[in-house]
């Protein structure tokens, strides 16, 4: 038993508490509180990180508390490779968005002095996220499918209210559309927790206990569904993508990061370890539709951003195409694709957040999402327009930036993976590829239209990064850089919780990593 | 078996184990340039200077402890690191081929550096451009010096980052931020190219460095997986050596500061394409195959169509634009003639460094002295004005269109003599091509530097100070004497042999062959023809309209009224269509149900408002999709 992840998840939500008793009037003591909060809980990340051993036990850190005995209902935490690399993400972001986040309840005013959003609560947007914090860790933490549902369901909550009660001008309709897509999923995938637990028949919740539980292949499918549906909405996949672009848009820009960059995430986690492992048999079945249905969502989703006015919607749309080349390397069937789509979850969070973030202190100077408001920002303020513009290139997947390296993996992982006579899946990466090319339009056309040109009038009063807006983007850039080149100290974490998973599943691993170390 | 290639041994220590410090140096420079901003303003350009030089010096030593290993030890492999961890390790390869390339990039590199600072020097964002030509020289270095495609391919983007950002460099001009994203977007349908030929490299061999391919492939193997891999490797030369189809965006990239066109949009960064064919010729470009003859025919036709474009700018960068498209499917058509061309090849590449970089260098000086006036109308008479820069542009204009003895003598001289050999229809188009050159070529200098002054009033043309007249003296002596240096005695071709290879028969280099004279003949033919319309007579200061040839060479072949009536309008159609789809598609598809159930389109505003009972509905029409996918294909 390791105590490492009950306090780890212990810890935001005392904080929540701590921060949500202060009392009335100190609002700037509730924004220090949440921050030291969120870097003690990075630090704790990074200590724990440390101890991990890549080549020991696939579950680490393990813990686990009696629940609800009668069920056989545990709270059971431990974290392998991915789980940790996606838990070091979010304490990465919590900080990054608190910071960047710092007036966001204040009542937003733009350069010239009007007031795009009014004064709100600060305590409890505050506490709100370090909630989601919890919920986020305990997420990826969670060994027990009972206790991971429950996780998945409540957060939901605090994203509703942070969207709902601190968004733009269509916030509730945003917030209601979320959570009732959301909703939805997560009662599919309650059907199906439960289906699992009666069928396996072993009066257990745990993770480890149910892999190769389910025999049945019809039974397989089924159960399969049920979880993939929900995971499809929350990831989000074509055609169930249509929540994302509003509440992305209507959230501010520190809670869009953590929805678009962690909560997301949950749905391909979810993919790539319940959809797989339990149900090995229906994940290879549906492999086929299901990387057709990426290639849609990565096409059409790049397609579709071209189109964006609204810089938010934009970077929502490039999440759907890109979400979508992490769904094509979780189902391809191959250790090198399936590696680089658990990296790809981890960059994007780190390229998203550093564009949604951008992108905020733009729209807070202007007071308006919309690309054509904007023009010549280089001009006036040419540390937020190149910070915005590094953002963008990690975006396109630029060679020598982090998301390169994980879009590289899971294409040519797909291109090359021997899964079902590699016809069909040879065909998905060369299309997927052809993203490459529309990822330059999105990205570039938007740079173009809102960085270069003459300045616009309503541009010319903006004032460059401060230095609290620089040190939010400033480490998602070195993070971005760094990891571009150096990807090996999170693939070193990944690769042996990617063999596994593909083991369980009943991939022969050993082709693709011959070829590697062959020479 | 004609090509004897050496292997590859690993190297530690010495120079070349320190090859990285030649692209850490600017890699340094640009980033102190970059974050620490404003604070480096003053010295600034020095430092950009400084790493240049840096890197050019230990390209220096490097170069000259290569040779002192035997032949066929001269490729050096040096590992770096672990890059991705069981799919390729990040190394340098240090072999005659790379040495050559980075001593070009660094040397020719560090004089535009140099120029520059003239040049730049009453630009507000001095230091930034600094910071810019210093990372492209770091991501040209990687391009040329990695020993696999996976960092090749990340230098190669990387000079694409740093022409898009210096094409936009004075991004306020509209024009110039559209040329950068055009570029860009250009660059990126050959990088498709590139990615999947990577793809199939790794799936077919399970490995992407050039050592291991080297093991697995039996040099002249040819089959259909050979072939799709080489045009696909081509596709992505296409995009960056601006050879057709991708050729639109070099001329647009005139946008940028002379001294860019000087250095990657003529010496350095467009002949990548070269490069990366040159370097894969082995294994995927074997003499004789079908991809070799494509890239042949590739340069071929873009050696004609730049010189066709050459003919009618009045623009001289956009000239000189249309001269290096021409003058890189010269190289194109050597690189596709397998060994026997390849030396030549990169010989015309290198003294094509040397006198284009003079030529633009040149034209910029012209521009400082003329208000950044760009209109060879407006021109005339300049070199009683400039008599530097008249006689280094002179230089660099003999050389290019081939005068007998100057460098682009001896090297486009070789790639004619091969072609014709190999590719008799190819060859003798080249020589026609040589003769179009000698006719824009010559129309540029007279009307620039001879007849009558044509120039405004408030122009008051001068010489550039030294710091730019130095270096195009010194590119000058390269134009002069290099070709002769590395052809005579096919000093470049056995230099290059061991990573290379070389034909069985040296060639001879003859004086008086039949495609050499012909040559000769046409370029006179071209340049007298010049002299008279544009020497002799007075040429008019406002463009003419000309016939329907000239206006087709105008507009660039009609390059781009080609790709945006097939490729910018339908696409502009389809994504209007898809986002149309995207808001009214799935939700709409319910609100208008729901509406229609309701029996009033009226109240469709309240129900998109009304919106609980409507996105239950829409999610579930969403979740059966799936699931009907799910079933009808998974056949539940």
């Amino acid at each position: 038993m390791s105590p490492w992840l009950p306090i780890l998840m212990a810890v935001p939500v005392v904080g929540a508490i701590v921060v949500a008793l202060l009392p009335k009037g100190s609002d700037k003591l509730a924004k220090q509180v949440t921050l030291l909060v969120s870097l003690l809980v990075l630090v704790l990340t990074g200590v724990m990180a440390a101890g991990f051993k890549p080549s020991g036990e696939r579950f680490q850190f393990v813990a686990e508390y009696d629940w609800i005995p009668s069920f056989g209902v545990k709270f059971g935490v431990g974290v392998d490779g991915v789980a940790l690399v996606l838990i070091a993400l979010s304490a990465v972001l919590v900080p990054i968005v608190v910071l960047a986040s710092w007036h966001d309840a204040d009542g937003v005013k733009t350069a010239d002095g009007t007031l795009i959003t009014p004064k709100r609560s600060v305590k409890t947007y505050f506490s709100l996220l370090l909630v989601l914090e919890t919920m986020m860790i305990g997420v990826f933490a969670a060994t027990d499918i009972f206790l991971f549902y429950v996780f998945f369901e409540a957060m939901l909550i605090p994203m509703y209210f942070m969207i709902g009660s601190y968004g733009g001008a269509q916030r509730s309709y945003a917030a209601v559309k979320f959570l009732l897509y959301s909703l939805f999923g997560g009662l599919l995938m309650l059907v199906a927790v439960i289906g699992l637990y009666v069928v396996a028949g072993s009066k257990t919740f745990m993770f480890p206990e149910l892999v190769g539980a389910i025999q049945d292949p019809t039974m397989q499918k089924w159960l399969f569904g049920g979880f993939f549906i929900a995971f499809a909405i929350k990831a989000p996949l074509w055609p169930v993508h249509t929540w994302l672009p509003d509440a992305a848009a209507q959230a501010p820009a520190g809670a869009a990061v953590l929805l678009v960059g962690v909560l997301d995430k949950v749905g391909t986690f979810g993919m790539l370890r319940f959809c797989l492992e339990l149900f090995p048999d229906a994940a290879k079945t549906f492999t086929v539709p299901i990387v057709v249905l990426a290639v849609i969502s990565i096409i059409y989703g790049a397609i579709v951003a071209i189109g964006q006015t609204d810089m938010k919607r934009l970077i929502a749309y490039t999440s759907i195409s890109h979400f979508g080349f992490i769904v094509m390397g979780v189902f391809a069937m191959s250790s090198v694709a399936q590696s680089g789509a658990a990296l790809y979850m981890v960059n994007h969070g780190f390229a998203t957040g550093a564009l949604f973030l951008a992108a905020g202190f733009l729209i807070a100077r202007r007071g308006s999402p919309f690309i054509g408001d904007y023009g010549g920002v280089q001009k006036v303020a040419p540390v937020l327009a190149g910070f915005f513009l590094v953002a963008g290139l990690a975006g396109l997947s630029l060679p020598g930036l982090s998301s390169f390296v994980s879009e590289f993996m899971v294409m040519i992982g797909t291109y090359s993976s021997q899964a079902h006579g590699s016809g069909a899946l040879t065909a998905a990466a060369i299309v997927s590829a052809v993203a490459v090319i529309l990822a330059a339009v999105y990205i570039l056309w938007m740079v173009q239209r809102t960085l270069n040109g003459p300045t616009a009038e309503p541009v010319k009063p903006f004032k460059d990064l401060n230095a609290r807006e620089v040190w939010v983007l400033a480490p998602l850039v070195a993070l971005i850089i760094g990891f571009g080149f150096f990807p090996k100290p999170l693939l070193d974490v990944i690769n042996p919780s990617v063999q596994q998973t593909l083991t369980n599943v009943g991939v022969p691993t050993s082709t693709i990593a011959e070829k590697g170390t062959g020479q | 078996m004609e090509s004897q290639i050496a292997e590859i041994a690993q190297h530690t220590g010495g120079v070349i184990g320190l090859s990285w410090l030649m692209i850490a140096f600017p890699l340094v420079g640009a980033f102190v340039l970059l974050v620490f901003g404003r604070f480096t303003n003053r010295w600034g350009h020095l430092l950009g200077v400084a790493m240049s030089l840096a890197s050019f010096a230990v390209a220096v030593l490097g170069f000259f402890e290569l040779i002192g290993f035997g032949e066929e030890e001269r490729r050096r492999a040096v590992h770096l690191y672990e890059f991705i961890p069981g799919m390729v390790d990040m190394g340098l390869l240090i072999d005659p081929l790379s040495i050559s390339f980075a001593l070009l990039i660094t040397g020719v590199g560090s004089l535009i550096h140099i120029y520059s600072i003239g040049y730049m020097s009453h630009d507000e964002h001095r230091r930034r451009f600094f910071a810019y030509l210093n990372l492209f020289v770091a991501a040209m270095l990687l391009l040329v010096l990695a020993d696999n495609y996976v960092g090749l391919f990340i230098g190669w983007e990387g000079v694409g980052l740093a022409s898009y950002l210096l094409i936009g460099f004075w991004q306020f001009k509209p024009s110039a931020a559209v040329a950068a994203k055009k570029a860009f977007v250009v660059n990126r349908v050959g990088d498709f190219g590139l990615l999947v030929g990577m793809f199939v490299i790794w799936t077919t061999f399970g490995t992407l460095t050039f050592q291991g391919l080297g093991e697995q492939i039996t040099p002249g193997t040819e089959n259909g997986t050979m072939l799709a891999i080489g045009l696909l490797l081509l596709l992505g030369a296409c995009g960056k050596s601006a050879q057709l189809p991708l050729q639109s965006w070099l001329l647009d990239a005139m946008e940028g500061p002379t001294p860019v066109s000087a250095l990657i949009h003529a010496a350095t960064m467009v002949t990548a394409g070269v490069y990366l064919v040159v370097r894969s010729g082995a294994f995927f470009f074997p003499e004789g195959s079908g991809a070799a003859l494509a890239v042949a025919v590739v340069g071929a036709a873009t050696l004609l169509a730049g010189a066709i474009i050459g003919c009618a700018k009045d623009d001289i960068k956009k000239g000189l634009a249309g001269s290096t498209m021409s003058q890189i499917g010269y190289m194109m058509l050597g690189a596709g003639l397998g060994p026997a061309g390849y030396a030549f090849a990169i010989g015309h590449l290198i003294t094509h460094g040397f006198f284009k970089a003079d030529l633009f260098l040149g034209a910029g000086s012209v521009m400082h002295g003329m208000n950044d006036e760009v209109d060879m109308r407006k021109y005339g008479g300049l070199r009683k004005f400039m008599p530097v820069t008249f006689a280094t542009f002179f230089i660099g204009y003999l050389a290019i269109i081939g005068f007998p003895l100057l460098s682009g003598y001896f090297t486009k001289d070789g790639i004619i003599e091969t072609a014709v050999h190999h590719q008799p229809i190819l060859g003798w188009l080249a020589v026609l091509g040589a003769g179009i050159t000698g006719f824009y070529m010559s129309r540029m200098v007279f009307m620039t530097f001879f007849g009558q002054k044509r120039w405004a009033d408030d122009a008051h043309p001068h010489e550039s100070p030294s710091v730019m007249t130095v270096p195009l003296m010194v590119l000058s002596l390269g134009a002069l004497g290099l070709g002769a240096y590395l052809v005579l005695s096919n000093r470049l071709m056995l230099f290059l042999a061991p990573a290379v290879g070389r034909p069985e028969e040296l060639p001879a280099f003859h004086f008086t062959s039949t495609p050499g004279l012909a040559t000769l003949a046409l370029v006179a033919v071209g340049a007298a023809f010049a002299w008279m319309r544009y020497g002799r007579a007075e040429v008019p200061s406002v463009q003419p309209r000309g016939s329907f040839l000239t206006t087709f060479a105008r507009r660039d072949l009609y390059g781009d009224a080609l790709n945006e009536s097939l490729f910018m309008r339908p696409g502009q159609w389809l994504t209007r269509i898809a986002v149309f789809f995207d808001n009214r598609g799935i939700d709409g598809l319910v609100n208008g149900l729901a509406a229609g159930i309701g029996g009033s389109s009226g109240r469709l505003r309240r129900i998109q408002t009304g919106f609980a009972r409507t996105y239950a509905l829409s999610i579930l029409i969403g979740a059966a999709l799936l699931t009907g996918a799910l079933l009808l294909v998974g056949n539940i």
